[in-house]
């Protein structure tokens, strides 16, 4: 399962400066691991204590992980991944 | 009732028309909250009238005090009016990087502005008006982030007349910002409704707008509770324009980008919901009318492409 990773400005110091990664998995936490093969560190940003990072955000097909099952959420061939940090938004 | 004794009793109570055309079946039928008939023109002349009333009944809030809040646009404009007729001073924390027409709004109606670095998003606008409410002990910040009377506003107001109006309602959208009104709404239908969908769009900026120099400096909201949502969707400026454009062609309604980006997660849901051969009652918010992103020229643009370059950099929703 191959699928592509959007990185946020924050993080791209650990991606050589890349706004897209490829990664593979066929969950988001074995392409999280994938991840973290690859870009060393990057891993530990996005997941504490085997929980996602209170502070960010990971959505596959723009739908936050958070309610498809976190971790675990299954990924297809082609999927999209976007991880954003969390931020106060919204039209207040 | 088309009677009232003051401006700001005549909060709340808009209507909620059904959208034939964009609604993807008979079965499937898609419902607008028109919050932009509120008396300054957004659904934030719900939360600013209960915050501030909140606070004159437990003794925070007295005649001459001064209001602090940061705020991007709606909710100072909202605040700006409810202080104007109760006499309180305004003062608004907002990033530098909002619309022209929301800082015109806002001084037409007295408020005083106090610019955030754009590079700091909405992040920073709340931290510098943490910092000079800490300064001056005397000024009151309602803060709409973790002030429970916003999401009561809602549990209170939105949510029943949702409810009155769409005995039938399966799905409710709404936009997380504060998160105030899918807290309330939420809170609100699924006490009532225990089968009924919440769902959010969440607006998703331009990349200067997540410049944060750490993660650890990210923010969410202390009204949030994730268990009150079904799911939650990030939409980005190009879908949000593009409903946007398609709502005003399509059912004539004149509203404001995020709106645009509730109505991209409520079709989907519908598509969703028409191709699993279901049947749905979907409401949504039109948090606000167009007018104050004319300047923008979304709406004039030959085409969506082009309508979406009007966004760059700004802080949209």
């Amino acid at each position: 399962m191959s699928v592509s990773v959007s990185v946020p400005t924050i993080l791209r110091p650990m991606t050589k400066g890349e706004k897209s990664v490829s990664a593979d998995g066929a969950t988001l936490s074995e392409v999280i691991a994938d991840l973290e093969n690859n870009y060393a560190g990057l891993g530990g940003r996005l997941v504490k204590d085997g929980a996602l990072h209170r502070f960010v955000n990971i959505y596959v097909n723009d739908e936050d992980v958070r309610f498809t099952g976190g971790l675990d959420t299954q990924l297809k061939d082609g999927d999209q991944v976007t991880i954003l940090p969390a931020v106060a938004g919204g039209r207040f | 009732m088309t009677r009232y004794s003051s401006l700001v009793d005549a909060v709340g109570g808009t209507p909620l028309v059904g959208l034939p055309r964009l609604s993807p079946s008979a079965d499937v039928r898609l419902w607008a909250k028109l919050e932009d008939r509120n008396p300054t023109g957004s659904i934030k002349d719900r939360p600013a009238l209960a915050m501030v009333a909140a606070a004159e009944a437990d003794g925070r809030l007295r005649p001459g005090c001064t209001v602090i809040e940061p705020t991007s646009g709606n909710t100072g404009i909202s605040l700006a009016m409810v202080c104007r007729v109760k006499g309180y001073r305004l003062i608004c924390v907002m990033p530098e990087n909002t619309s022209q027409e929301r800082k015109l709004l806002l001084r037409a109606y007295g408020a005083q502005i106090i610019s955030s670095p754009a590079a700091g998003g909405s992040n920073a606008a709340v931290a510098m008006a943490k910092e000079l409410a800490a300064d001056h002990p005397d000024w009151v910040m309602l803060y709409q982030y973790g002030n429970p009377d916003n999401a009561l506003a809602h549990y209170t107001g939105t949510g029943p007349e949702l409810l009155v109006d769409l005995p039938e309602l399966t799905h409710f959208v709404g936009g997380l910002g504060t998160t105030g009104t899918l807290m309330g709404v939420g809170r609100y239908l699924r006490e009532q409704l225990p089968d009924v969908q919440i769902v959010a769009a969440e607006p998703r900026y331009g990349e200067l707008v997540y410049g944060l120099r750490n993660l650890d400096e990210g923010f969410v909201p202390e009204l949030y509770d994730e268990s009150v949502l079904t799911s939650r969707f990030s939409v980005g400026p190009d879908d949000a324009v593009r409903r946007t454009r398609e709502l005003l062609e399509v059912e004539g309604i004149f509203a404001g980008i995020s709106t645009g980006a509730i109505l991209h997660a409520a079709l989907g849901i519908a598509a969703r919901v028409a191709r699993d051969g279901g049947s749905a009652d979907i409401a949504f918010v039109v948090c606000d009318g167009g007018w104050k992103y004319l300047s923008t020229g979304v709406y004039e643009a030959g085409d969506d492409a082009q309508a979406s370059v009007g966004l760059e950099g700004q802080l949209w929703a």
